[in-house]
Order: C-alpha cells, then sequence, then structure tokens
C-alpha cells in the first residue's frame, strides 16, 4: 500500500497542495504533480545542473532534495523568473542576445545557476564564470555563449538596468 | 529508489532515538544519501529529516579554534571570513570540491560521511561483489579498472578511495569529532579498510555528529590546498594535498609542518613521515622533493592506479613549495 504525506510548498510566491510519496524529490513534484515543467530532468543524480531551482533565494539541485525537505521553504523555478507582464528576467535576455543554447535543454538550470552566481557576486571574469557554473553541464558544448551571456547580464545588473534597456541605448 | 517513511526531526534527542533503529538513515544535505538510494546502493526504511533543527548550523571561530556546526553548509563555511582567514586550507578545500549547488546543499558533517565514488560500489546491480556493500562477497574492484583507486590504506577486500577534500584539510590540522555525547580525533575518526571496509568511521548507531572543531595553529593560518584532478573544475582529486607550516623566528627554519593527502587513499590520509623529514630543516627544492617521496611508503599499485604512486609526491612538492614561497621561507 502507498503511503503518502501532505505537503504544502511555496513555489514562485504561490502556495501548492499535494499529496506524495515520501521518496518524492522536488524535481518530481514540480514535473509530475505541478505541471511545472520548466526545470528539467537530465542525469537525476545531481550530476549535470539541469534541474538547478532556488530554495531560500539559494540554487540547489531539485534532484536531489526530497519534496518534504522543502516545506517551510521559499522555492523559484524557471517558470518564476519572469514578471508577471512577461518581461524576461536580465539573465533570460542575455541567453537569447547571446545564443547561448542550442538544443535548450540545459537552459533552464543554466538560467538558474546564473541568476545565482551573478547574485553571490562571483561573475567577476570569465574564469570566476567558468568556475561557479561548473555544475551546470551542457552536451551542445554552448559554453563560450553561455559565459558570454552571463558576463552580460552580470554587467547589466551591475549598471542597474536591464538588458533590454542596454540593447535600446547601443 | 525504493520508497520510505519520512521524519522530520523536531529534536537532535528525536534524531539519535530515531537513528537506533536498523534500517533509519538521518537526512542532511541529501547529495549523498538521495544519490546512493537511486544507485540502489541503500534502501533506507526511514528516513529522518535533521535540516529543520535548530542551532546545528553555526560557525563560530575565536582565538583557541573554529566550531562548525554539522548542518553549516559547505559553501557558507569556505566563504566565512575568519575561516579563510585562519584556516585558508580548510576554506580552499570546500571551494574546490562539487559544484556551486552542491555546495549550497551538502552539510559538513554528511561531507565527512560522503560515501567512496568506486563505481563498482555505486552499481550493485552490475557488479553484486562488493565487501563494503555487502560483507564477504568479495571485490570488484580488485582486477577491475582502478584508475581512481587508493594506493594506501588498502586491503584484500577493499581498494576504494576515501573521496572528500575537506576531511583532508581537518586531519592535517587536528580537528576533533563532536558527537555529543563523545569528541574523537579526526584522524581517529576514519578506518581504514581492513577486514571491516563496511565500517568506515567509529560512528556507532544512534549516534551523530553535532559539529566539529579545529584547534587555531600558526601552521593552519599559512596554509593552502591543492588539488589536481582530471577536470579543472567539479571533479574529485586524483591527489590531493593539505599543507601548513609554521616557522622557526628566523622565518626560514621548519618549526611544524602539516601534511595530509587525498584521492589517494582509503582515508584521509596524515603523511606523518614527510612532517619528520622536513621539521628543523630549511626548505629548498630538492629537501621538498627528496622528503615529498616519503608520502608513499607502504603504497600498492593495482595497475590502473599507478600513476597516483607519481603524481602525489609531485602534488605534495608543489603545496610545500609553494606554501614556503609565499611566506619568504624558499631556501
Amino acid at each position: 500500500m502507498t503511503r503518502t504525506i501532505h505537503l504544502s510548498l511555496d513555489i514562485n510566491g504561490r502556495q501548492h497542495e499535494l499529496d506524495v510519496e515520501p521518496r518524492v524529490t522536488l524535481l518530481d513534484a514540480l514535473r509530475e504533480h505541478l505541471a511545472l515543467t520548466g526545470t528539467k530532468k537530465g542525469c537525476d543524480q545531481g550530476q549535470c545542473g539541469a534541474c538547478t531551482c532556488h530554495v531560500d533565494g539559494k540554487r540547489v539541485l531539485s534532484c536531489l532534495t526530497l519534496a518534504a525537505q522543502v516545506e517551510g521553504r521559499q522555492i523559484t523555478t524557471i517558470e518564476g523568473l519572469a514578471t508577471e507582464n512577461g518581461d524576461l528576467h536580465p539573465v533570460q535576455a542575455a541567453f537569447i542576445e547571446q545564443d547561448a543554447f542550442q538544443c535548450g535543454y540545459c537552459t533552464p538550470g543554466q538560467i538558474m545557476s546564473a541568476v545565482a552566481c551573478i547574485r553571490e557576486g562571483h561573475a567577476g571574469s570569465d574564469a570566476e564564470i567558468r568556475e561557479y557554473m561548473s555544475g551546470n553541464l551542457c552536451r551542445c558544448g554552448a559554453y563560450n555563449s553561455i559565459v558570454a551571456a552571463v558576463r552580460e547580464a552580470a554587467h547589466a545588473t551591475a549598471n542597474g538596468a536591464t538588458v533590454k534597456e542596454k540593447a535600446e541605448v547601443a | 529508489m525504493r520508497d520510505f517513511s519520512y521524519l522530520r526531526a523536531s529534536s537532535a534527542e528525536e534524531a539519535r532515538n530515531a537513528a537506533l533503529q536498523a534500517g533509519t538513515a538521518l537526512l542532511a544535505g541529501g547529495t549523498t544519501l538521495l544519490d546512493l538510494a537511486k544507485c540502489g546502493v541503500t534502501e533506507p526504511e526511514t528516513v529522518v529529516d535533521i535540516t529543520h533543527l535548530a542551532g546545528l548550523g553555526e560557525i563560530a571561530v575565536d582565538a583557541t579554534g573554529a566550531t562548525i556546526g554539522a548542518l553549516a553548509r559547505m559553501g557558507d563555511v569556505a566563504d566565512h571570513k575568519d575561516i579563510r582567514s585562519a584556516f585558508p586550507a580548510v576554506s580552499e578545500s570546500l571551494s574546490l570540491a562539487a559544484s556551486a549547488q552542491l555546495r549550497n546543499m551538502a552539510t559538513i558533517g554528511g561531507n565527512l560521511l560522503q560515501r567512496t565514488r568506486c563505481p563498482y560500489f555505486r552499481d550493485p546491480g552490475t557488479f553484486p561483489a562488493c565487501n563494503k556493500r555487502n560483507p564477504g562477497s568479495g571485490c570488484s574492484a580488485i582486477g577491475g579498472v582502478t584508475r581512481n583507486h587508493a594506493v594506501l590504506g588498502t586491503s584484500e577486500t577493499c581498494i576504494a578511495t576515501y573521496p572528500g577534500d575537506l576531511a583532508v584539510a581537518l586531519v592535517a590540522f587536528d580537528a576533533v569529532v563532536d558527537l555529543g555525547d563523545r569528541k574523537v580525533a579526526i584522524d581517529e575518526f576514519f578506518l581504514t579498510p581492513g577486514n571491516t571496509p563496511d565500517r568506515e568511521t567509529v560512528l556507532e548507531r544512534g549516534e551523530m555528529i553535532t559539529s566539529i572543531s579545529i584547534p587555531v595553529s600558526s601552521a593552519a593560518k599559512n596554509s593552502t590546498y591543492l588539488k589536481v584532478r582530471d577536470r579543472q573544475s567539479y571533479e574529485f582529486a586524483a591527489a590531493s594535498a593539505a599543507v601548513g607550516i609554521e616557522l622557526e623566528e628566523d622565518g626560514k627554519t621548519v618549526c611544524d609542518i602539516r601534511i595530509a593527502l587525498g584521492g589517494v587513499a582509503t582515508k584521509p590520509w596524515r603523511a606523518h613521515a614527510v612532517e619528520r623529514a622536513l621539521v628543523g630543516k630549511l626548505l629548498d627544492a630538492e629537501t621538498i622533493e627528496k622528503a615529498s617521496r616519503l608520502a608513499m611508503e607502504g603504497a600498492v599499485s593495482h595497475g590502473g592506479n599507478q600513476y597516483k604512486i607519481d603524481l602525489a609526491p609531485r602534488v605534495v612538492a608543489r603545496a610545500i613549495l609553494t606554501m614556503a614561497q609565499t611566506m619568504g621561507a624558499l631556501a
């Protein structure tokens, strides 16, 4: 007989109620129970970074986090980055601007990781970006463009402008 | 992953009591437990979540030493200003480990208890024989692909490498593991496999790491962690070394030196022979290189890992040279 537990999760500022088996990871809760499929399942073993989300503002791997563990925490997924009216987050805009993907499967994880990387102050140089983004693999090998996007978004954030505004000025 | 029941502990006492039951696993960062549960290496019946316990994640540094709560996250310890200043090798060992995401999840207590990356241990479906997983079943690694296996501290039952970085720095600087009811010197906390490779630490059922303390020392203050690996980032060590040096008042002669190795042994490995060979000496390149070779005393190759016997002394030597240079003591 399947045992389920009731959870109430704060995701992207909204409260979600769900009944899941205790073994359900945050990743599976998002994708299979809440239809938030923006977060991707790559290796499902904590090695590829495709499932990166934020918990209380810090980037973590949702495949190695139990949904039950994060009750009471604030969870942000890729769906929670853009504004209500659809304006992209500066990092999302920079990924488009720099064409920082090919197949796109690792992209939500890359973007969630990049947002945190910039916020942590670890995007000061290309070498630092490469080091602090090393937990996100891209099998298409779009790394050069990913680094360029993170650099551009970090610069835009530091200047207090969005990437879109910067492009318009240019 | 097999299903389990979930208990969110409301006190350390409740967690310890629950952990007295066979089949119960404590869940902190989850980066080892959930990974191994998915691999089928561990199949807990009950998972006790200790991440909501208050007061176990503090980091405190004073004139005598640092105390790091078991639930402090790797990333927070790595970036802690006072840890960086009093124990650079400890901070570096953490920031060179895993990825930014994993460092935000994994706790200090859990980090010490991380399991080996031996691919035979991690794949029970393909390799039923593993003395660590299933005592008495044999070792699939011996005679297999051994590039990442240990050359020091091995036995005929197990050659799996201890994978961590932090514990290497902690062993160099005589940290103490606090288990609540008793304290254990970190070097004695870890066990070599011998005939019981399933037993990796002295931790008994129902015990839990509550904190780790590191005494302040001049050697810890003047320390570095050098990690050599197949990739520049996000990879386990092929060989690593934590090195700390205290000089005599002349600023040249070694008064105290601490050296520990990672990536080459079945437990974090203190290189006492190298230390003894350098105390009282002036640090020139030849003396350093000669002494560093003593790090491999008793090393056993299994073929694929022969390169570690050549590599590790060079890593030790480079770390000592770097520190000597930084301190202006290179003769």
